[in-house]
């Protein structure tokens, strides 16, 4: 779903769109119980909202905590509403905009990194030219037979998208990538 | 029930092995439940048969489970505690799901438990079987398919806790039938609930202090109140009924929040909005502060929002804090409990605010002249009864009466919103949010419930009346003589009226060419039927439809072209309005431009 062909103000009247999209980072805490992804899910998808990419896994086990990273774009007033809309249902903890976040800590924004599986299938030239720049990206082989590697590759969404653009003339077969896991600098917790 | 481990003193319910069936009952006891609504079938039966074996719940069986859900959103409404529900799993839950979701929009606490086909058969397309909590999940406020019949107990007094704190909504709890039958601990209602549920209930001081000085600086104020005042308690509504009394500022209110301060109080401008009055929109137009407590902006309140109350200062309180900027941008946002909100300005404002109250001389004289207008007249005729002089006289005979009002949804939801004038919280019953058609009947069903010796009159339309009519067999069922006081104009009048507006006059599909005789309907369902036709005889109708003591179907044969007057026609602003004396054929043709029909 795409925000922007979302009417923000009422039935009546749609007002036209002039503040700009931002990109955001949220991180969401939550209970670690069935349902609470679909939860999550359904509100972006039943609102309106955009999701560029989402990660989940349970980060504390004894507390049954999820951490939820998703990146989000809309503007200023669809984001607060994301926020608010969240922190609505009932097993989310806390949900922290890592964006504005390191924005107030002088920084320009979260780590973010994010792990892909490339594979990439060849012989001659094509597979030593992928070899070396996979190298230069510092992606790990992690697979490979006389007619393919699998790289790992973990680094900012831009360097996995770069490095997924060089391998497609070289014989990329499937990509996996995992979304963005993120976090902010510094000593301080979320 | 045999309680295996020895509880200690004073505990004797608190820990117990019982089946999960038995837990429910005992959960609802515990949180004092005395009336639920539903309907039994295969994946609830435990239940309804631990419900056979107790007295201390009365079970009110309806014909169909969205009726379960609009008696009980009735009750919760009429009561201010929450409404109960059971039904089977299935085509069960599925009807629910209407009521579900207009207790979301409208914030009524309601419980729903429904059954669901054994956790061994989950998923495997089981008859009866539906995905409950996939399909309610966005229409509840949360929802549990509970899997160990040891979490039963928990869950559901969670699920009390969840739907009456913080903003009310309705929440669900399914429950597998091999859970109802096997035996675990029960464990009481607990204090501490879970930890991410933590609604704000009490209002930042600051804020509370500069909303005060800023309302002390006014000299066009307004306050704009709307449901979450009623959904806060009658001291909510006292504490504004007190700030209105101080300030002296003119108050208005949405449809869902009539009743919290009184239509006879010298400060009443009428409930704003799509068919609000005049003096009530205009001056949400032109005010310098509002103050919006427990109302959210809705479309139907702001018309046209760019052109939304331009030169003021809003002050918004809420306890929910999705409300704040959702639709319009506030320049003061408190968060909490309207009740203590107000309650602390009330406190704040005697204290402090010295406010010259000669100041809004000016304003109520400016109001007095939009007053004037007289936006809710409408022309009288002695042939046919026209629908607001049948909500007039309605109100003329039954205001000194313990009475309590419920609609359906259309022109006579709006008629009666504009006529009958409010004087207490509660006592007010109508679908704002969804615009459920067929929601009065069962209402007024479920408030009668709460209130046997009460006057309940559902104010009907013929259209909406018949998707839920067979509930009358339900209140005759319960000796419950609610009056469906229908304004039968043979039409689904707000339909028709948006298509005079808005596509040429032409009248597709909202002319219903077979109604039932209502007179004979009754008498079918073992009810009484009343007809009147003539303004001269409405009086003495009212009185025979009160005076009976059993449910009542009052056929009102009403004027079968008026429309609902005075309206902001889409895409237009509060200071737009369309008025019944200008209302003509041409004006209503014209009302609404090509870039306004779009948008609904």
């Amino acid at each position: 779903m795409n925000a922007q062909l979302q009417p923000t103000g009422s039935a009546y009247f749609i007002a036209e769109q002039t503040e700009k999209d931002e990109t955001r980072t949220l991180a969401v805490l939550v209970d670690n119980e069935p349902g609470v992804l679909a939860r999550v899910i359904g509100l972006f998808s039943g609102r309106g909202y955009n999701i560029d990419s989402l990660t989940v896994s349970e980060t504390e086990h004894e507390k049954h905590l999820s951490r939820i990273t998703i990146v989000t774009r809309g503007t200023p007033h669809v984001l607060e509403q994301i926020k608010n809309q969240l922190e609505r249902i009932v097993p989310v903890h806390r949900v922290v905009d890592l964006t504005a976040m390191a924005r107030e800590r002088g920084q320009e924004r979260p780590l973010e990194r994010e792990l892909a599986l490339v594979k990439v299938a060849g012989t001659g030239d094509h597979r030593v030219e992928a070899l070396r720049l996979a190298d230069a990206f510092r992606a790990q082989v992690i697979d490979a037979n006389t007619e393919h590697f699998i790289f790992e590759i973990t680094g900012r969404v831009s360097k996995v998208e770069q490095f997924i653009a060089i391998m497609k003339p070289l014989g990329l077969v499937e990509v996996c990538r995992t979304g963005v896991a993120a976090m902010n600098r510094g000593p301080e917790g979320m | 029930m045999n309680a295996q481990a020895p509880a200690r003193e004073g505990q004797e319910v608190a820990r117990k092995e019982m089946t999960g069936a038995e837990m429910v009952v005992q959960a609802l006891k515990d949180n004092g439940v005395k009336h639920i609504f539903g309907y039994p079938g295969g994946a609830v039966l435990p239940i309804y048969d631990e419900l056979f074996q107790q007295d201390d719940i009365q079970h009110i069986l309806v014909r169909h489970e969205q009726g379960a859900g609009h008696a009980a959103e009735g009750y919760a409404r009429s009561t201010g505690k929450a409404g109960v529900m059971l039904v089977t799993s299935g085509p069960g839950a599925t009807n629910a799901v209407t009521p579900l979701q207009d207790a979301l929009m409208d914030s009524i606490p309601l419980v729903c438990i429904t059954g669901q086909v054994p956790t061994t058969l989950i998923g495997s397309d089981a008859f009866q079987e539906c995905d409950t909590v996939g399909i309610t999940r966005p229409c509840t406020k949360h929802n549990w398919l509970v899997r160990n019949v040891n979490q039963l107990a928990a869950i559901l007094h969670e699920a009390f806790h969840v739907a009456t704190t913080g903003r009310p909504g309705p929440v669900v709890v399914d429950i597998p039938k091999d859970v109802q039958f096997a035996k675990g601990i029960y464990t009481p209602p607990q204090t501490a609930p879970r930890t991410s549920y933590r609604p704000r209930v009490e209002g930042d001081q600051d804020k509370i202090r500069a909303a005060v000085q800023l309302m002390a600086t006014a000299k066009k104020p307004i306050i704009y109140s709307g449901g979450g005042v009623i959904n806060a308690g009658p001291a909510a509504c006292q504490a504004l009924r007190e700030l209105v009394e101080l300030t002296g500022f003119p108050i208005t209110s949405t449809l869902m929040g009539l009743g919290a301060y009184p239509a006879s109080g010298k400060n009443w401008l009428g409930m704003l909005g799509m068919h609000g009055t005049y003096e009530a929109n205009m001056a949400m137009h032109d005010c310098d502060v509002m103050l919006c407590v427990g109302a959210r902006f809705d479309d139907r309140i702001t018309g046209r929002v760019d052109a939304f109350s331009p030169h003021s200062k809003k002050i918004h309180i809420d306890v929910d804090p999705s409300s704040i900027n959702k639709n319009v941008h506030v320049d003061l946002a408190i968060i909490g409990d309207a009740g203590r909100v107000l309650e602390d300005m009330v406190r704040l404002w005697r204290a402090g605010a010295k406010a010259d109250k000669a100041v809004l001389a000016p304003w109520w004289e400016q109001i007095g002249k939009w007053r004037a207008r007289n936006s809710l007249a409408y022309k009288p005729n002695d042939d046919v009864i026209m629908p607001q002089y049948a909500i007039q006289r309605l109100y003329a005979l039954t205001k000194d009466r313990d009475v309590y009002i419920t609609t359906e949804v259309g022109q006579h939801q709006m008629w009666a919103a504009q006529h009958y004038g409010f004087e207490k919280p509660n006592r007010w019953m109508t679908s704002g949010g969804l615009g459920t058609m067929g929601y009065g009947l069962p209402a007024a069903l479920g408030v009668q419930i709460a209130h046997p010796d009460a006057l309940v009159i559902d104010i009907a339309g013929d259209a909406s009346v018949l998707m839920t009519m067979q509930e009358m067999s339900s209140a005759v069922q319960h000796n419950a003589p609610i009056k469906i006081f229908i304004l039968n104009n043979q039409y689904m009048g707000m339909v028709r009226q948006w298509q005079q507006l808005l596509h040429g006059n032409r009248l597709s599909h909202s002319y219903t060419e077979a109604l039932p005789d209502f007179v004979k309907l009754a008498e079918a369902y073992g009810c009484h039927g009343i007809r009147c036709e003539k303004p001269g005889e409405l009086d003495d109708a009212i009185r025979e439809m009160i005076e009976v003591k059993k449910p009542v179907i009052f056929d009102c044969r009403v004027a079968n072209l008026a429309n609902c007057f005075p309206m902001i026609p889409s895409g237009k602003a509060h200071n737009e309005m369309l008025l019944p004396d200008e209302a003509t054929d041409e004006a209503v043709a014209n009302a609404i431009g090509e870039e306004g029909r779009a948008l609904v």
